[in-house]
């Protein structure tokens, strides 16, 4: 049992940190195509070890710490923020199933969590911890200011991705992923069924993430990089992974939550090998993240940053309200449309 | 003072339509544009592999135009060195039995003193020191930087174009 756990918990983490590493070659691609450049193309074929020579260069740095830091906290910021971002991925489904040797294993490292949307919930509100931490000890009037953003930044936008949540939880009538998923099998995707509450959540997975256009504890031109003005070597690393695996989570979640996770759509699975299809399963649970992964991107280098008063603007008069009208509708929904 | 056109004086409080203000059309909006340049050609020049050919107006490195008999046009006549703003050039004349009388014993031109202004070759009497294409400059060693005339002179063939250039821009 825990040595099933652990097997997974490697293998998730290094296909993770594998596809971290990538995204950020991916993210310089697709911001020099949209730009009509070329990108990276320098190291290795077609720049592919462009990532290797980024983390050699990150390892090789000069670890700074700011005379005027919290270092215990300075040094405890980064951590946190790193192991919030991968511990979401523990309970997500990447699959239904796999049956190896006459044994079933569940393609999730915590599988038969029965609260699993409380659990992404709780654990990206820890995740303000680590920015506003880090913006605190750093010492530093930019840092502070970039600390101060995202707490109320991720605050605000946490409501609105909580009532996103609730018209999923509504329409499954659970809080389990894997429950959430088969829901969706049999009834449906949900962002046909809630598309008003796959927008907010959306929206808010954004602000959650801190991508553009809701950078704004990162901001650089105003705040010189924010709560990591003060970070370097592989402190600084640690927060740059940290951006790019929140970016896989909440991709993942939202896979799960609105576009039914593993579940490949208009696919006869009568009759078909069971490994075959999980396989299938998770192929396509990959290409729904990539997706997803490709939007933020997309939406980074076409939508200039907010200021900080439109953005409280945008989540408490606006996304707050909808989100209430929203619970209304599904509910609604559910009493009438879906019997 | 009439130098605001409409495009720097953009109306600060313009009413955003209903459209407008709905604001994710208009996203949507910003989000095709940008998918647009995704299968655009690239602006990109791959610099090593790839050179850029200078036009015939461009003041590269300066260089002194060698005829077909193998001799230098240069007669030394120093002008090029007097007016020479960062004091970059350096001209000493001797006599020879060709038929220009003097020629450049020695003739260098500091690499790093020169601004490439292209008075030398504005103010030369024989159209003897021309603006190269030549823009690749980069010397690891102080002297390496100070060419002499075995590096300065280029066959008159090589440099037909800038030639033909200073031509007709002088006869404006």
């Amino acid at each position: 049992m825990i040595l099933e756990a652990l097997i997974k918990i490697i293998i998730v983490l290094f296909v993770v940190l594998t596809a971290v590493s990538y995204l950020v070659l991916l993210e310089r691609w697709i911001s020099a195509w949209l730009q009509d450049r070329i990108g990276p193309n320098r190291v290795g074929p077609m720049g592919l070890f462009q990532p290797l020579a980024d983390v050699l260069k990150l390892l090789l740095k000069e670890d700074i710490e700011p005379s005027q830091s919290e270092k215990w906290i300075h040094w405890l910021a980064p951590v946190i923020s790193i192991s919030v971002a991968f511990s979401v991925l523990a309970i997500i489904p990447f699959g239904s199933s796999i049956i190896l040797g006459g044994n079933t294993y569940a393609l999730s490292i915590a599988s038969n969590i029965n609260i699993g949307v409380l659990y992404i919930i709780a654990l990206t509100s820890v995740g303000v911890y680590g920015i506003t931490l880090a913006g605190w000890s750093s010492g530093s009037k930019y840092s502070l200011l970039g600390g101060l953003r995202s707490s109320a930044q991720m605050i605000s936008y946490e409501l609105t991705l909580g009532l996103g949540l609730v018209s999923v939880v509504m329409l499954s009538g659970t809080l389990d992923l894997g429950g959430i998923i088969q829901s969706q099998v049999t009834g449906g995707w949900n962002i046909i069924r809630a598309p008003l509450g796959f927008m907010l959540f959306l929206i808010s997975s954004f602000a959650e993430t801190n991508r553009q256009p809701f950078d704004l504890p990162e901001a650089e031109p105003e705040l010189v990089g924010g709560y990591h003005t003060e970070y370097s070597s592989m402190k600084f690393a640690l927060f740059f992974l940290a951006e790019y695996a929140n970016m896989i989570t909440a991709s993942a979640v939202m896979s799960v939550l609105f576009l039914g996770g593993w579940h490949v759509p208009f696919l006869n699975t009568m009759g078909m090998n069971p490994t075959l299809m999980a396989i299938l399963g998770v192929a396509a649970f990959g290409l729904k993240i990539f997706a997803f992964i490709f939007f933020f991107m997309w939406v980074r280098w076409t939508i200039p940053r907010f200021r900080y008063d439109q953005l409280m603007n945008l989540g408490w008069k606006v996304l707050l309200p909808i989100g209430i009208i929203n619970i209304v509708l599904t509910a609604l929904e559910k009493t009438y449309l879906l019997k | 003072m009439q130098y605001r056109s409409k495009y720097n004086n953009p109306k600060p409080n313009r009413k955003l339509s209903l459209w407008e203000k709905l604001y994710l059309p208009e996203i949507v909006r910003g989000l095709l544009t940008t998918i647009k340049h995704l299968f655009r050609p690239k602006f990109t020049r791959q610099y090593p592999e790839e050179k850029w050919e200078a036009p015939a107006a461009f003041r590269g490195r300066p260089v002194l135009v060698m005829e077909e008999n193998g001799a230098e046009r240069c007669v030394a006549c120093g002008l090029c060195s007097r007016v020479c703003p960062p004091l970059a050039i350096e001209v000493q004349a001797s006599e020879t039995d060709l038929l220009k009388e003097r020629y450049p014993v020695r003739f260098e031109i500091n690499m790093l003193r020169c601004i490439f202004c292209g008075f030398c070759e504005e103010v030369c009497p024989e159209e003897a020191i021309v603006m190269s294409k030549d823009y690749e400059l980069v010397y690891t060693k102080y002297n390496d930087a100070i060419l002499g005339k075995d590096k300065l002179l280029i066959p008159k063939k090589d440099l037909q174009e800038r030639l033909d250039y200073l031509r007709v821009m002088r006869n404006v």
